[in-house]
């Protein structure tokens, strides 16, 4: 009995110091605004750079071809945190652009890469007689790919790209390396202050668990939707 | 109204097609038999580009398309095609797959084509599955819906690639009557398949095709019950 009063005595502490006092809580909400504007402009960014480039791979110009290829293993070829350094100390160094904006950025190109392979893959897995059946009766290319393959390439990119978004709501957590006060960082912010060992990092596990749980959730409600029509 | 003049094609080192010349006059139904590997599929599939020949010229109505590669869209409107794997588009119903081609593009309005497809339908027997996507269909109703599809363009020519190879043997005979419905319109036709009493029954002309060449081609009389080629008599004692 004495032993769980402890606790339960040790744990509202914990929370005391953690989140109300000095409105501590504040780092923490405000952390969450910044990771959250963080994975949707990035996957917005990614999103236009991976269709971009997926279409830049699929085509016959060997150029755009290999540029876009050579992009796609440099990118997944290092870690994220060293191309967020570069993006930021050496390419927009002397611009003074908002660190939101130069992480997104970062982070979107990041993201592109990956999104581009899942475009691409999904475009290859329309099965080839659908190109030729279109191509049979009169269309040409472009408005084969409009009208036929890219509608159903849609239903193999869509989860992935879910899973992507998953990826990057977790991915931000590195947004700290440059400054910004993202939810990871709030958290360290508050153990600075306080010293527990631990509290401010579970406080922010649950944080993106949940919010990870969400998205899931919303994926397999979509993948249910796309599915409805096989 | 297609001339085939020496036509070679190549897969890298494989030579599919070695010199084929041939003429196929309107209104002429003409069956290519032979065995599997024997370059039918591939001699089909250049009549209308979708192989490109590594030598020699395909003629449609006297316009050379190795010649015309721009206009290759427009010439492949007046060649429809049947496919041994359907290939009908599954995100739409059997109605927006006969009716996308027309609308888009020869301009048809939506109901004129749609008025057209209701035809088309009740030409191959299927007259009450419009509003159905491909995945409803057996297949012996998916490749007649494909067939109504090629014919909504209003093609010169109908080019068949073994239709009938994917199907259930008791969904044969639907698909080949459609097609005999179409014979007996004065389709022309071009008909790359393994039914031999269909060729013989509707064939105007039979090509035997064996590597890469035309081994032997005449009437069905002449070929199925006088075959000259050794090779021919030695393929038709295994598939008769």
């Amino acid at each position: 009995m004495e032993v769980i009063m402890k606790m339960i005595s040790e744990l509202s502490d914990e929370i005391f110091f953690n989140l109300i006092r000095e409105n501590r809580y504040l780092y923490f909400v405000n952390g969450f605004g910044v990771s959250v504007q963080l994975t949707i402009s990035a996957a917005l960014i990614g999103g236009i750079i991976g269709m971009i480039v997926a279409l830049a791979r699929l085509t016959n110009n060997k150029i755009l071809s290999i540029i876009a290829e050579k992009y796609v293993d440099i990118t997944r070829g290092t870690p994220v945190v060293v191309q967020l350094l570069i993006i930021y100390f050496a390419v927009f160094a002397t611009t003074g652009l908002d660190r939101v904006v130069v992480a997104s950025i970062a982070f979107g190109i990041n993201s592109g890469a990956y999104v581009a392979e899942l475009i691409r893959a999904g475009i290859q897995a329309v099965d080839k007689g659908q190109m030729e059946a279109a191509r049979s009766v009169g269309f040409s290319y472009g408005q084969s790919m409009y009208y036929i393959i890219i509608p159903q390439a849609i239903k193999n990119i869509l989860p992935g790209m879910g899973n992507e978004v998953i990826s990057l709501w977790k991915e931000t957590a590195i947004a700290g390396f440059i400054g910004l006060e993202d939810l990871m960082r709030g958290a360290e912010i508050v153990r600075g202050r306080t010293f527990s060992n631990y509290t401010p990092y579970l406080v922010i596990a649950i944080i993106y668990l949940y919010v990870t749980f969400l998205l899931t959730m919303a994926l397999g409600k979509l993948e249910r939707g796309l599915h409805k029509s096989d | 109204m297609i001339k085939v003049v020496d036509l070679h094609k190549s897969f890298g080192k494989l030579q599919v097609l070695r010199g084929i010349n041939n003429e196929i006059h309107k209104g002429e139904v003409v069956c290519v038999i032979g065995p599997s590997g024997s370059g039918k599929s591939t001699f089909l599939r250049c009549l209308n580009l979708l192989e490109e020949p590594t030598k020699g010229e395909v003629y449609i109505d006297g316009v050379s398309l190795t010649e015309h590669k721009k206009d290759i869209n427009k010439l492949r409107q007046k060649v429809g095609m049947v496919f041994q794997q359907f290939n009908l588009f599954p995100h739409m119903t059997v109605m927006e797959n006969i009716t996308l081609a027309p609308i888009k593009l020869k301009g048809m309005s939506k109901e004129e084509a749609a008025e057209k497809a209701v035809q088309l339908l009740r030409k191959v027997g299927l007259p009450d599955k419009d509003y159905e996507y491909p995945n409803k269909l057996s297949g012996g109703q998916k490749q007649r819906v494909a067939i109504a599809r090629a014919l909504a363009m209003d093609p010169e020519i109908m080019l068949f690639d073994e239709p009938t190879s994917a199907l259930d043997p008791e969904m044969v005979g639907e698909v080949l009557n459609a097609m005999k419905q179409l014979v007996m319109e004065g389709m022309t036709m071009v008909v790359v398949t393994h039914e031999m009493g269909f060729a013989r029954e509707v064939g105007d002309r039979i090509l035997f095709m064996d590597e890469g060449i035309i081994a032997e081609e005449n009437t069905p009389e002449e070929l199925f019950g006088n075959p000259r080629n050794p090779r021919t008599k030695s393929f038709l004692s295994k598939v008769l």
